[in-house]
């Protein structure tokens, strides 16, 4: 089928611009994704997948500029015992980054993958994106398979003594990232993998997740202050039985973001936990994507999104559940929340279940609204100036999101991060 | 200490009148009991003292220690020594009952310009205070007032006025809903802050309260006006014969 003539154009122009890496074994893989892209066109203001978020910025040939945000604040998860993948505008900095062998993990560069043969790497790179692309299209994912400039595949086969970070650093005005990581954790194994950082002033990122039967990750992600900067990423994790995926996002700042998250529980007794807290001042507008598909039976699924929004930002929630046949005893939860601090922001929201089981429990919700009143009040009654009172309220809404994460340790950053943001708001 | 006089208070979203006059005042070291119908205005005026929203003050003044209330915010208010334990204590999702006293005391301190206290020596007063009021290490971690039960709402709201120590303590309806053993624990925790420097206004429809926190003046509030002032008598008057005979002979 034609694409629309407005689409055509735009997704032609896009990769008129860029170079599809040729030559080693990923070339069959990228070469599939580009004809993915071609077929579905990249996102139009037309899509309803895209209702809610504008995507011309993201797939405009240039990527708009983005200020290099300068702060004194030592940088996120600076003060943990982690080793460090340097990444700046999305090119990998070896001679920044930490030697990367540590015990009961496998990180690779994929531009190496073929070279060192690295099996599972090129059996994965792609092929969950290219899953993830139905029922949704996701087009941006596949243009990332197509033309990712760098990233890394990581084979979790233990239980590493300490988190794997990807840094990623932004020094070019003018920078394009296209990054793509594999990562396979196999069977008993366990990881926690963080990210931080703005990348690029536009940053693709596209993440494939394979967990086998009981393995276990935790992938925790802050993305950065930089007030100008667009992301848009991908997220496709599969699990298998007995396995856990748990992942939580803390935006603060950034002009665009959409974090699209496509999960799939395809063993029994798997568990994912996807959640989000963001806050949002002025022109800020952050849209998070979830697809979670039930294809096992005993499976748990929560997603939990929190979002405090002031001065004219925006925040989107598109989440669903697909139950599909089979896969009883399902616990599927889905929560979505946003913080109104004053009138001219807004959530826009569309939870969604589809079930095909007939011994399920799944719930949603989505809630909006202003700083409770009565519990405003009652601070104060207690003498807690306004300010602070509504710092605490603020925090308290965000809570319950930032309780996803297990490490207490690294729940207390985020949350001195919020406070940060609040604070910087007095 | 706490001084009324002639407050007029309507509501500021409608054209209703509520309080219509009150005049009272409470001195030092005492123990005034109100009691009156439902809806005669004893909350509102609860409220008004404590700044809350929603109330147009049309007339009249209120101080504390000669300072005027009315102006304050009710952070302020607090800080000058003003506490109201709530008929209906809030919950508050996500914030816990120890950060939450922590954050009240600590502000309050500041305030005054006082020292914050330590984290430890917060502690310690807390676990002494609570265990008093049978208020155990679980009620102080959980999220405040919630998943409380009435009794418990009530006597974590005791809990925050010995950690505050407040001037001026106005406690509305602190009995309802408990049984008597938890009154008698509200009671206690209410007589061991009794002292020179210190007021009480206790909202009430039951004798059964002031049983155990003995009252020095007992108002009857109707329609919004304290329409008759007695000793401890008249509490027990209106236990015998309820309001009717009371607001008859006034009328
Ligand atoms: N915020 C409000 N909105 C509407 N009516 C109110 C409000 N606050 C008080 N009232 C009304 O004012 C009157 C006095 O209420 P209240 O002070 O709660 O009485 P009491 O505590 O003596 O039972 C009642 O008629 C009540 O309905
Ligand atoms: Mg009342």
């Amino acid at each position: 089928m034609a694409l629309p003539e407005v689409k055509q154009t735009a997704t032609d122009a896009r990769l008129a611009a860029l170079t599809l890496p040729t030559g080693g074994c990923l070339e069959d893989a990228r070469r599939a994704a580009l004809s993915r892209v071609q077929t579905l066109g990249l996102p139009g203001r037309r899509d309803e997948y895209w209702k809610y978020t504008r995507p011309d910025t993201l797939t405009q040939v240039e990527a708009p500029k983005a200020a290099i945000f300068d702060t004194d604040e030592a940088p996120m998860f600076d003060e943990f015992d982690r080793l460090k993948v340097v990444f700046v505008d999305g090119v990998f900095a070896p001679e920044e980054s930490d030697d990367l062998s540590l015990e009961g993990v496998t990180i690779e560069r994929i531009s190496d993958i073929c070279d060192k043969d690295i099996h599972w790497a090129k059996d994965l790179y792609g092929v969950l994106e290219a899953r993830g692309q139905s029922p949704v299209a996701r087009p941006l994912a596949a243009l990332n398979t197509a033309f990712a400039q760098d990233g890394l595949a990581i084979h979790v086969t233990g239980k590493p003594s300490k988190p794997i970070n990807m840094i990623y650093r932004h020094s070019d005005e003018g920078s394009d990232a296209i990054l793509h990581h594999v990562i396979r954790v196999d069977a008993g194994a366990e990881a926690t993998i963080l990210e931080n950082g703005p990348a690029a002033s536009r940053f693709n990122k596209c993440m494939e997740i394979d967990i086998a039967d009981t393995g276990k990750l935790h992938l925790v992600r802050a993305q950065g202050r930089d007030h100008e900067r667009r992301a848009a990423t991908h997220l496709f994790a599969r699990l298998g039985t007995e396995s856990e995926f748990k992942s939580f996002t803390l935006t603060v700042n950034g002009v665009l973001t959409r974090n699209e998250a496509v999960i799939e529980l395809t063993g029994d007794d798997a568990i994912a936990h996807i959640a989000g807290a963001c806050a949002g001042d002025g022109d800020f507008h952050h849209d998070d994507t979830v697809f979670v598909t039930h294809d096992a039976v005993n499976c748990e699924s929560r997603q939990v999104f929190k979002k405090v929004l002031r001065n004219g930002a925006t925040g989107v929630f598109q989440g669903k559940i697909l139950v599909k046949e089979g896969a009883q005893k399902t616990d599927g939860y889905q929560i979505s929340q946003s913080l109104l601090l004053d009138d001219d922001s807004q959530f826009l929201a569309k939870p969604e279940l589809e079930i095909y089981a007939d011994d399920v429990a799944c719930s949603h919700g989505s809630t909006s609204g202003a700083i409770d009143e009565d519990a405003l009040f009652y601070l104060r009654s207690r003498g807690v100036p306004e300010g602070d009172a509504t710092d605490l309220l603020t925090l308290a809404f965000l809570a319950e999101a930032v309780e996803e994460i297990e490490d207490e340790e690294i729940a207390a950053a985020i949350v001195t991060r919020l406070e940060g943001w609040l604070a910087r708001r007095r | 200490m706490l001084e009324i006089k002639n407050l007029h208070v309507k509501l500021e979203e409608e054209d209703k009148q509520i309080l219509k006059g009150v005049d009272l005042t409470v001195e030092a070291g005492k123990v005034h009991a109100i009691m009156g119908p439902n809806g005669s205005g004893k909350s509102t005026l609860s409220y008004v003292l404590s700044g809350k929203d929603g109330y147009e003050v049309t007339d009249g003044t209120a101080t504390l220690d000669g300072e005027d209330l009315l102006d304050l915010e009710p952070e302020e208010r607090a800080a000058a020594g003003m506490f109201l334990a709530f008929q209906y204590p809030v919950e508050i999702p996500g914030v816990g009952n120890m950060t939450f006293l922590r954050t009240a005391v600590n502000a309050q301190r500041k305030a005054r310009g006082e020292e914050e206290l330590s984290a430890a020596d917060f502690l310690k007063v807390v676990r002494a205070k609570a265990k008093t009021l049978k208020i155990d290490a679980d009620m102080l971690k959980r999220p405040v007032n919630v998943g409380f039960s009435g009794g418990e709402k009530k006597r974590n709201e005791i809990l925050q006025m010995a950690m505050l120590e407040p001037k001026m303590c106005i406690l509305d309806e602190t009995d309802s809903g408990l049984d008597v053993d938890a009154m008698k624990l509200v009671a206690e925790g209410v007589n061991a802050l009794r002292d020179e420097g210190r007021g009480f206004l206790v909202i009430t429809h039951y004798q059964r309260l002031l049983d155990h926190i003995k009252p020095d003046v007992v108002h009857i509030m109707a329609n919004g006006r304290i329409v008759k002032t007695g000793g401890p008598e008249l509490a027990l008057e209106v236990e015998n014969n309820g309001y009717a005979d009371i607001l008859a002979e006034v009328a």
